[in-house]
């Protein structure tokens, strides 16, 4: 019985790009998974554990609406639409009376509304996964300089994620809205004795938050379960990115994104070859995932143990 | 929190649970006595959190991490032969002391909400180490053979009972002192206004970290009180929904109070227990109670019945 | 409130007790699985196959009348010991049937045997309870935990595929499964990775795989994860050209999600709704018209529960209170099971037969599982040898 872990393909070369490739992608998943998060808490001050489930409303309904209709694009209207709803509702209905409590009660509430809307998610499509595919027209495989194939829909979920990140930036910072937004932000009561409507300022970036929560979703869909708390282990990841980040800061965001996955990616990767040359066998096999699945909470702990406002923190609160 | 209204609450809840078992008796079904040592152990759990919640204001989503520390601690020297129950709750207490302070040394140095994030990394750290490693188990998780040798028969409910009740006792009681004391006095200015007490000259971070100490010791008693109960541990222990659970715990009770706690265990648990006997979707409702209680400004039982009195 | 009548209860059956032994006019049984958490799905397929077994028999369990405690045990090992104690001090039940995770049924395991308890399993096969651990008041109408994957093990062994590339999540189920496979499979390995539990993305592992180019992939991910591996691996392409073999992936609660990136998949399996015997065909038309869908071999095993009981129930003209007897007829009975007839081997573990399958097009133009070869014939585990019990 020959067995040959930890031995390089034919082409390293290509192998690292491939896998720097797969890191990107998933650090971009993960910008997108963010970047509503850290909008909502760079802005308001508001920790939104219900951001997972903003997320579980996208997929949700674009794989539902994608199922009945055959047309992705009512899907996609449905995700982002239904996520874009959910957020204003729970926005007008719940989060308004908590933005002035303290952290503990925006933790609290929000874990509460999660569970609702879990079970909300089982009560209407049960507890088995529900069907989700890649729409026909990003199917199949591209080339990537002839050297090797890429998933088309991977690529896709990159291009999306480049343009919301251009998108935010632009927003933010070269349009009047962005800076009332951030005049708001910076100075709340300031801005409202300018005559800036900081009320419906609010709602409109938790809702945009939500929008991107459910397009990330909607996304991921395809590639992942659609099932009741799946939100719950991808809300946990991307705080983790928008800590290391920096809260509040989407370019902090996206970079801490990258970072975490082409970290966790090449760990996954390489850590077993690696552990393989100077442990035995069945103790790298053990090893090397057991460290994988710590090391973005152990990056965590490094970043907030060394720069605790993070990696790169908006300018000025 | 010299408040004799909370002091009058702690004393009837104690008197209560002092008697239960009698009345369990007198049904004639010893099988509630082991629920009620159940709460009363979550009810030890919770009042440490609240130690750090409710007077250092320091929210820790990741405070299961210690139920499961010390329940493990206990389920390992078994493994190894070691039956001493003085041996089993010593070690449970220092290991769980000596995880608090490494992780408080590294968590304490962040606040509010990045606080929140870093206890829950840890948590979730430690629940994949769990996992992963197979000799005590990894995600079957272990048994225990035998209680801890305490020259009581821990087999015993009733034994148990009393047993867990002490402890609750006893720790509700030094716990009245401690948060009475110059370093509760201190600990409680702190989470008002932590720069005006660095100005005054106080070292905050030592208070903080030992509150932090404290605490976690605490919970790996109730982690080693709970292993001798289930007599088996597993990474189930640690998963981040517990950590939220404990926060619940605390807060439908009353934080800052130390007795609110226990009454949130005890009624988390029986509310848990009732709405999983009539729906699947218990966790929803659960969800829902929660945001009506935050909604109407998370005073808890305890200030709920405080309040009372004092109008009356 | 529920305790307050479980409690008069059982201070009327502590009263009964003290008479001398009646026959029993009904059967109580507790069934505890989990029914909310990320298991729910298997915990439902459980609990609707006990359910419908218990319509089928006309509510009643060898000719009594049957009294069904359902509780969940929320995936927590400590909720489910006191579950257990429940079952044991306040319902006084006369078998605890279901279960699902195997740290569950492992932290309920000795609680339950050592207050002799009849205890049913309809899921969970630990090795150890097959085993050195093996009790005469267990019994498991399932599986033994790593069989799927000896029977892939066996299959591929069998067809001569050499070169194979192992994966499996990184807990101790995915270890277990994987010494199964290869408990079997005796050709070579192109690799084994172990990934971590949570993970979501597999591409750096797909991509793995494609530079090691092995002949064949063997992975192991139950339910959700299935789900997301298997469908990444199409995405990637590797559908056509490396063909995946998977054991506890792909079944009726995975295969609707996964749709038709399953399509030319080879999985093993005790059961598929195809298989022609007049059990199955009363199983799948009785689950179909009672819940709407198609069932999967979790819910098969849970019927089997209850039909084993019925069996011995039987057997023992319905006096339950005879446990001497009632175990006897527990340890020979033969099950009417939709996988044909079933008996227990020594250590109370089913022997049965397990098939090859693979994922076609069905009639209605779904992805459905065809059984299209044996396996392993009537194997019941590899851990009856450290059972004591003869």
């Amino acid at each position: 019985m020959s067995d040959e872990i930890g031995r390089l393909p034919g082409d390293p070369l290509s192998l690292v790009l491939e896998q720097s490739l797969n890191g990107l992608q998933l650090g971009v998943l993960l910008f997108l998974m963010s970047a509503g998060l850290t909008l909502v808490f760079g802005i308001m001050n508001l920790v939104n554990l219900a951001h997972g489930s903003l997320y579980m409303v996208g997929a949700y309904l674009c794989a539902w609406g994608y199922a009945l209709t055959q047309s992705f694009l009512f899907g996609l209207i449905a995700g982002i639409g239904g996520a874009l709803l959910v957020g204003l509702i729970i926005e007008l209905g719940i989060f308004r009376r908590i933005y002035s409590g303290d952290h503990l009660d925006h933790v609290l509430a929000t874990f509460g509304l999660t569970l609702v809307i879990n079970d909300i998610a089982r009560f209407i499509f049960g507890p088995a996964a529900l069907f989700a595919k890649v729409p026909d027209f990003l199917g199949g495989q591209t080339s990537i300089f002839g050297l090797f194939a890429y998933p088309t829909y991977r690529l896709a979920i990159i291009i999306v994620g480049l343009l919301v990140a251009a998108g935010l930036s632009v927003l933010l910072q070269r349009t009047r809205l962005g800076m009332l937004i951030r005049a708001a932000a910076s100075n709340r009561v300031m801005a409202g004795a300018l005559g800036v409507n900081v009320t419906a300022l609010y709602t409109f970036v938790f809702v945009l938050g939500a929008a991107l929560a459910g397009l990330s979703g909607l996304m991921a869909g395809p590639i992942l379960s659609v099932v009741p708390g799946m939100g719950d282990s991808v809300l946990i990841l991307a705080f983790v990115v928008i800590v290391i980040g920096g809260l509040g800061s989407v370019q902090g965001a996206f970079i801490a994104a990258i970072m975490v996955g082409v970290i966790d990616t090449l760990g996954r990767s390489f850590l077993k070859p690696i552990f393989a040359s100077f442990l035995d066998r069945s103790a790298a096999d053990n090893a090397a995932p057991a460290v994988a699945s710590m090391l973005i909470y152990i990056l965590m702990a490094a970043v907030l143990f060394l720069r605790p406002q993070g990696l790169f923190p908006p300018k000025s609160r | 929190m010299d408040n004799p209204a909370v002091r009058r609450c702690a004393y009837a809840l104690l008197g209560v649970l002092a008697v239960l078992p009698l009345l369990a008796t007198a049904i004639g079904d010893p099988f509630y006595l082991g629920v009620v040592t159940r709460m009363m152990i979550f009810g030890i759990a919770a009042m440490s959190l609240d130690l750090i919640l409710g007077f250092a204001g320091l929210f820790s989503l990741g405070h299961a991490v210690y139920l499961g520390i010390g329940g493990y601690t206990v389920a390992i020297l078994s493994h190894y032969g070691v039956t001493n129950g003085f041996m089993h709750f010593g070690a449970a207490i220092t290991v769980s002391a000596f995880a608090a302070f490494v992780i408080g040394l590294v968590s304490l140095r962040t606040s509010g909400v990045f606080f929140l994030m870093i206890t829950l990394a840890f948590s979730q750290m430690v629940y994949f180490l769990a996992i992963s490693i197979n000799a005590f188990g990894g995600d079957d998780g272990l048994e225990i053979s035998a209680p801890s040798a305490l020259g009581l028969d821990l087999r015993e409910p009733l034994v148990l009972y009393y047993v867990v009740f002490a402890t609750l006792a006893l720790v509700l009681i030094l716990g009245f002192r401690l948060v009475n004391s110059r370093f509760g006095m201190v600990i409680r200015a702190v989470k008002y206004n932590e720069s005006r007490m660095i100005a005054v000259g106080f070292p905050t971070p030592r208070y903080k970290l030992t509150a932090f100490v404290i605490s976690g010791a605490v919970c790996g008693l109730a982690g080693a009180l709970l292993a001798n109960q289930t007599l088996f541990v597993s990474p189930s222990l640690i998963q981040w929904v517990r950590s939220g659970e404990l926060l619940i715990m605390v807060i439908a009770g009353g934080m800052g109070t130390l007795v609110g706690p226990v009454i949130g265990a005890i009624l988390y648990l029986l509310l848990e227990q009732v709405l999983s006997g009539w729906t699947v979707y218990w966790p929803g409702i659960v969800g829902a109670l929660l945001l009506v209680l935050v909604l109407v400004g998370k005073r808890g039982v305890i200030g709920f019945i405080t309040e009372r009195r004092r109008a009356a | 409130m529920k305790w307050l009548k479980a409690s008069l209860f059982g201070a009327a059956a502590s009263l009964a007790l003290a008479l001398p032994a009646n026959a029993a006019d009904k059967i109580t049984l507790g069934l505890m699985t989990s029914l909310s958490g990320t298991q729910a799905i298997l915990g439902v397929e459980i609990r609707d196959g006990i359910q419908l077994a218990i319509d089928q028999l006309g509510g009643k369990v060898g000719g009594l009348p049957v009294k069904l405690v359902i509780e969940d045990d929320q995936g927590k090992t400590d909720v489910a010991r006191q579950l257990a104690d429940k079952f044991v001090k306040s319902d006084k039940v006369d078998a605890a049937i279901g279960f699902l995770a195997s740290n569950l049924m492992l932290a309920v395991y000795r609680p339950l045997v050592d207050a002799k308890m009849i205890t049913i399993s309809s899921n969970p096969g630990p090795s150890q309870i097959a085993g050195k651990d093996c009790s005469p008041y267990f019994f498991s109408t399932s599986w033994q935990g790593d069989n799927w994957a000896e029977a892939m093990g066996a299959y591929l062994q069998k067809k001569g595929v050499q070169n194979i590339y192992l994966m499996a999540p990184n807990y101790a189920a995915g270890k277990d499964v994987l010494t199964g496979f290869k408990r079997f499979y005796k050709g070579t390995i192109a690799g084994e990775t172990y990934t971590p539990l949570t993970q979501l993305d597999f591409s750096a592992e797909l991509s793995q795989i494609k530079a090691t180019n092995p002949s064949a992939v063997f992975a192991f991910y139950p339910g959700g994860l299935g789900i997301q591996f298997i469908k990444q691996y199409a995405q990637a392409g590797l559908k056509d050209k490396l063909t995946l073999y998977t054991a506890y992936s792909i079944d009726q609660t995975t295969l609707p999600a996964i749709g038709d990136d399953a399509l030319g998949m080879i999985l093993t399996t005790s059961w598929a709704a195809d298989l022609d015997n007049p059990t199955n065909k009363k199983f799948v038309q009785g689950f179909q018209a009672k819940y709407n869908r198609l069932p999967a071999p979790y819910a098969v095993h849970a019927y089997d529960t209850i039909m084993l009981l019925d069996s011995a129930v039987k057997a023992v003209g319905g006096k339950i209170e005879d446990k001497p007897a009632l175990l006897a007829a527990l340890r020979n009975a033969k099950i009417d099971s939709p996988r044909g007839e079933i008996r227990l081997n020594t250590n109370h573990f089913p022997i049965q037969t397990f098939y090859q399958a693979k994922v076609v097009k069905g009639a209605d133009g779904k992805p459905s599982i065809k059984i299209e070869d044996v396996a392993l014939k009537d194997y019941s585990d590899a851990y009856a040898a450290e059972c004591p019990m003869k």
